[in-house]
């Protein structure tokens, strides 16, 4: 990110040896980040279809767990992350302003919200760990019609919000890692690339949450 | 990306929007609106993705190979989708030769 | 400051280049500089076609009599990770992360990828992935075949599948990271002039292959995560038992591993273009064809893979819709071959060895494609699939095919990467050798597969005795071909002649402007390209390049 071989006058900030100018390597690590993100798509995307045909196969008992998913914890971290993408998209402007100060407010807020929502996300985790619906040889579940379809509900649910929350935990190294960043004025109105890539990342992990929760926590929920 | 920055109104309606949807999908969800429950979250849920990717990844500004690399991701994500689900749908339309019982 | 603009030029060992720029460890394993990269990639790619190989030797020697050799348990491993080490470890990779990598920045003008530090990275999460596979290995193997299917994988299995199947998933990260590089690079870093139209076949080919390793590579990675958590909890996702499908398996398996094998055969075909064009002393014939039938191949083959499930129990109209675009996606491969063959015509061809590589591979992967039409038609497929009929196909166009033309790639750029010349005489003498050898080994195939003989068994029947010896005398000379090119290679890299700065003549950046071997940023003066791409005159006289 910070260069430090060629000593050329002038030389703009944070540029790489090998792109000719500023606005080469913008678009590139633009590119790169957005090709980064179509592989995420795909990665999730194979949950997501494995979901997909379970649901299409067993539409009772998928609708059945409904009945045990928090839906208050779901609908509160569902907030809790657009405000985190909120606060995120406000850090980058700051910072495009080259205003270190509120740079570093608005990522600590997104930082903060991020872990709100992972504590939420382990309350959840608990409690379904008391209701013994972790899958495995401890799994029990009410109705035993639907038992192994609603174990295999649980099965993906667990990878999806589990994967999901992983990338959160990624997402707040990186937080950390740009709040260090700005306090050490490595960015400038000029060049802030890694804010408006890491941003992306947020958002789109963001993204990712808005539809599993209409999918694992709202269906068949009127029953 | 232009260099132009935009204004925190923008992403304060944009925020609101997002807020108002997650509200109208979970109390949608408690409607008894049979398969129509499942098509409404599906597609509020896409209003919001689209918000936060044009607005807040600022893809409606971006350069048309932005905009072709999100198709293109979310095009084959549709590949994976529908080649999948031909198959689950289709089992049992055609009948198989009777040497190959199920 | 150049000083190689003489036809035969002094020793070049004073001048800078990116081998001599820096010395000891750390210069080679903290570099950022694609080139070396590339090298770091072609000697662990190199070890494990080695360990691969190794693997199907003891295949063969098993099989040369239906008693066999080993016990039916530790064959199944034995073919398992031969199909791990030889898919994953070295065709996956192969030409992209090390011909691609070391001449895709040159080619098109660029110095270096637009992400060095991710190629250095790609390149460390590859050995990785290796390390997790061979210690699979080495505690016992794995016997699922590399295909994994559940739900023997998931719950049957006794062998270490979780670690074979997080380094398949870790390696896949760094073919997920090369592709991205290379199309970022192709983009955004062409030099000026280098319109898209102008750039070489071997950039258009793996900017294809760049598409489906980004594309279909995260799907293996989330199959193979959702195996390992199902060996673990058991959940039922793909156990009937338990109300899963084992389907979904194969069809999640499948929709990344039949794009695989065209992020395998691409690049091959990428490095065939360059060299039939250089040695027809001709533009390749149908260049908008080629170019658009690698872009063809890449999106029709993320639409096929239901055809390795026809007799899986997948639904007969989806299996039908499968073989229709399976049939399909043959249609660019067949137009590049036409094309290869036109540019040949009337040309001045020279039969040097990375061209003798290239009939090879014309000819074997054409038998091999063919083979696969065969294989599309679900009524020729019921009855050959899992037998021996399909081993000789993937292995014609895979073997005959890809391992050609790396072969022919390495023997091409051979100058351009180490500054040196190989021996012409060994080198044709084992082009023979591999053809000779390669063809006995898996023409047999065919025929024991259409006569019946199952694929993944220790055993046989008697009556197929006979065609076993044969392909097993094959391997044996197959090996041998493929040590004889190790041996002189590594021989002409410390002791060959130093190499001209263009000894084939050919047209291209790498050849025409960038040194013989390049310097670490490729280039002593930003080039820029103002005519299209192989300009080859067909008239060739002594053409001095000015590079300086």
């Amino acid at each position: 990110m910070a260069d430090s071989e060629v000593a050329l006058a002038a030389h703009p900030p944070g540029l790489q040896h090998h792109f000719d100018n500023s606005a080469q390597q913008l678009e590139a690590s633009t590119l790169g980040m957005w090709m980064f993100l179509v592989t995420e798509i795909m990665f999730f995307g194979g949950m997501f279809a494995s979901y997909t045909i379970y649901r299409n196969l067993y539409p009772e008992a998928f609708a059945s767990t409904s009945h045990f998913m928090n839906v208050t914890i779901g609908a509160i971290n569902t907030g809790v992350l657009i405000c985190s993408s909120f606060t995120m998209v406000l850090s980058v402007r700051s910072v495009q302003l080259g205003q270190k100060k509120t740079t570093i407010t608005f990522l600590t807020l997104t930082l903060l919200l991020g872990l709100v929502f992972l504590v939420l996300k382990f309350v959840e985790y608990h409690e379904k760990w008391v209701d013994h619906h972790i899958p495995g040889p401890g799994f029990q579940y009410a109705d035993p019609r639907y038992f192994h379809q609603a174990q295999i509900l649980f099965y993906l649910y667990f990878a999806m919000t589990g994967l999901h929350a992983l990338h959160m935990i990624v997402g707040a190294g990186l937080i950390i890692t740009l709040i260090v960043m700005t306090a050490r004025n490595r960015f400038s109105a000029e060049w802030n690339t890694p804010v408006e890539m890491i941003g992306l990342y947020w958002h789109f992990v963001d993204i990712v949450w808005i539809f599993l929760f209409p999918l694992l926590y709202l269906i068949g929920h009127t029953s | 990306m232009t260099h132009q920055v935009v204004s925190v109104k923008t992403y304060a309606l944009v925020f609101a929007a997002l807020i108002a949807l997650t509200i109208t999908t979970v109390a949608v969800s408690k409607l008894e609106l049979g398969e129509y429950n499942f098509v409404c979250a599906l597609t509020i849920a896409v209003i919001k993705g689209t918000l936060v990717v044009m607005f807040f990844m600022d893809v409606r500004r971006s350069s048309s190979m932005t905009k072709l690399f999100v198709g293109a991701g979310l095009f084959w994500l549709a590949i994976m989708l529908v080649f999948l689900l031909s198959d689950y749908l289709s089992r049992g339309w055609l009948p198989i030769p009777k040497w190959w019982v199920g | 400051m150049s000083t190689i603009l003489q036809p035969h030029p002094h020793p070049i060992e004073e001048k800078t280049n990116y081998l001599n720029a820096d010395y000891g460890w750390k210069s080679w394993l903290f570099t950022t500089d694609h080139k070396r990269i590339a090298l770091l990639y072609l000697f662990s790619i190199t070890a494990f076609f080695f360990v691969g190989g190794a693997f199907a030797v003891l295949m063969r020697i098993n099989l040369l009599s239906p008693d066999g050799l080993f016990d039916h348990d530790t064959y199944n491993k034995l073919f398992t990770m031969h199909g791990i080490i030889m898919v994953f470890f070295f065709l996956v990779p192969s030409i992209p992360a090390t011909l691609g990598n070391f001449l895709i920045p040159i080619m098109v003008g660029s110095r270096d990828l637009a992400f060095p530090r991710i190629n250095l990275l790609s390149w460390y999460i590859y050995i990785f992935g290796g390390i997790f596979t061979l210690t699979a290995v080495v505690r016992g193997g794995v016997d699922t075949g590399w295909t994994f299917y559940a739900p023997f994988s998931t719950t049957y299995s006794n062998t270490h599948v979780i670690l074979a199947a997080m380094g398949v998933f870790v390696s896949g990260f760094s073919s997920i990271l090369t592709g991205l590089n290379f199309i970022i690079t192709i983009h955004k870093m062409r030099c000026p002039g280098m319109t898209w139209s102008r750039l070489p076949l071997f950039v258009w080919g793996h900017y294809a292959t760049a598409l489906i390793q980004v594309l279909g590579t995260p799907v293996i990675a989330i199959t193979m995560v959702l195996l390992g958590l199902e060996r673990v909890l058991h959940a039922g996702i793909f156990d009937p038992n338990l109300g899963g499908d084992p389907i979904l398996f194969q069809h999640l398996f499948w929709f990344y591993s039949h794009p695989a094998v065209y992020i395998m055969i691409l690049p091959g075909m990428a490095v065939i273009s360059e060299v039939v064009a250089c040695y027809s002393r001709k533009r390749i014939f149908g260049y908008g064809f080629v170019a658009f039938s690698s872009l063809g191949i890449a999106v029709l083959s993320f639409v096929v893979w239901g055809h390795h499930l026809f007799v899986s129990g997948q639904s007969m109209y989806a299996s039908m819709v499968f073989s229709f675009m399976s049939m399909a996606v043959a249609v660019p491969s067949a137009i590049k071959v036409f094309n290869w063959t036109a540019t040949m015509y009337r040309g001045s061809i020279s039969w040097d060895t990375p061209m003798l590589y290239a009939f090879g591979f014309i000819g074997l992967f054409t038998i091999g494609g063919l083979t696969g039409l065969f294989l599309a038609t679900m009524a020729i497929d019921v009855h050959v699939t899992d037998t021996y009929f399909v081993i000789a196909h993937f292995h014609y166009v895979m073997v005959g095919g890809m391992v050609m033309a790396y072969m022919g790639g390495l023997h091409f750029w051979f100058p351009k990467i180490t500054g040196r010349l190989y021996p012409e005489g060994w080198a044709k003498f084992a082009a023979l050798v591999i053809f000779v050898g390669f063809n006995l080994t898996f023409f047999p195939q065919f025929i024991l597969g259409y006569l019946g003989m199952p694929r993944r068994y220790a055993t046989y029947a008697e009556e197929f005795h006979a065609l076993n010896v044969m392909s097993t005398a094959g391997a044996s000379i197959l090996g041998v071909g493929y040590v004889i090119p190790m041996i002189y290679l590594a021989w002409a890299w410390r002791k060959g002649p130093i190499s001209p700065q263009n000894p084939w003549k050919a047209k291209g950046l790498e050849w025409e402007q960038s040194p013989t071997p390049p310097p670490t940023f490729n280039f002593d003066k930003p080039p820029i390209v103002t005519e299209p791409a192989y300009n080859y005159s067909g008239h060739e006289e002594e053409q001095e390049v000015d590079i300086g």
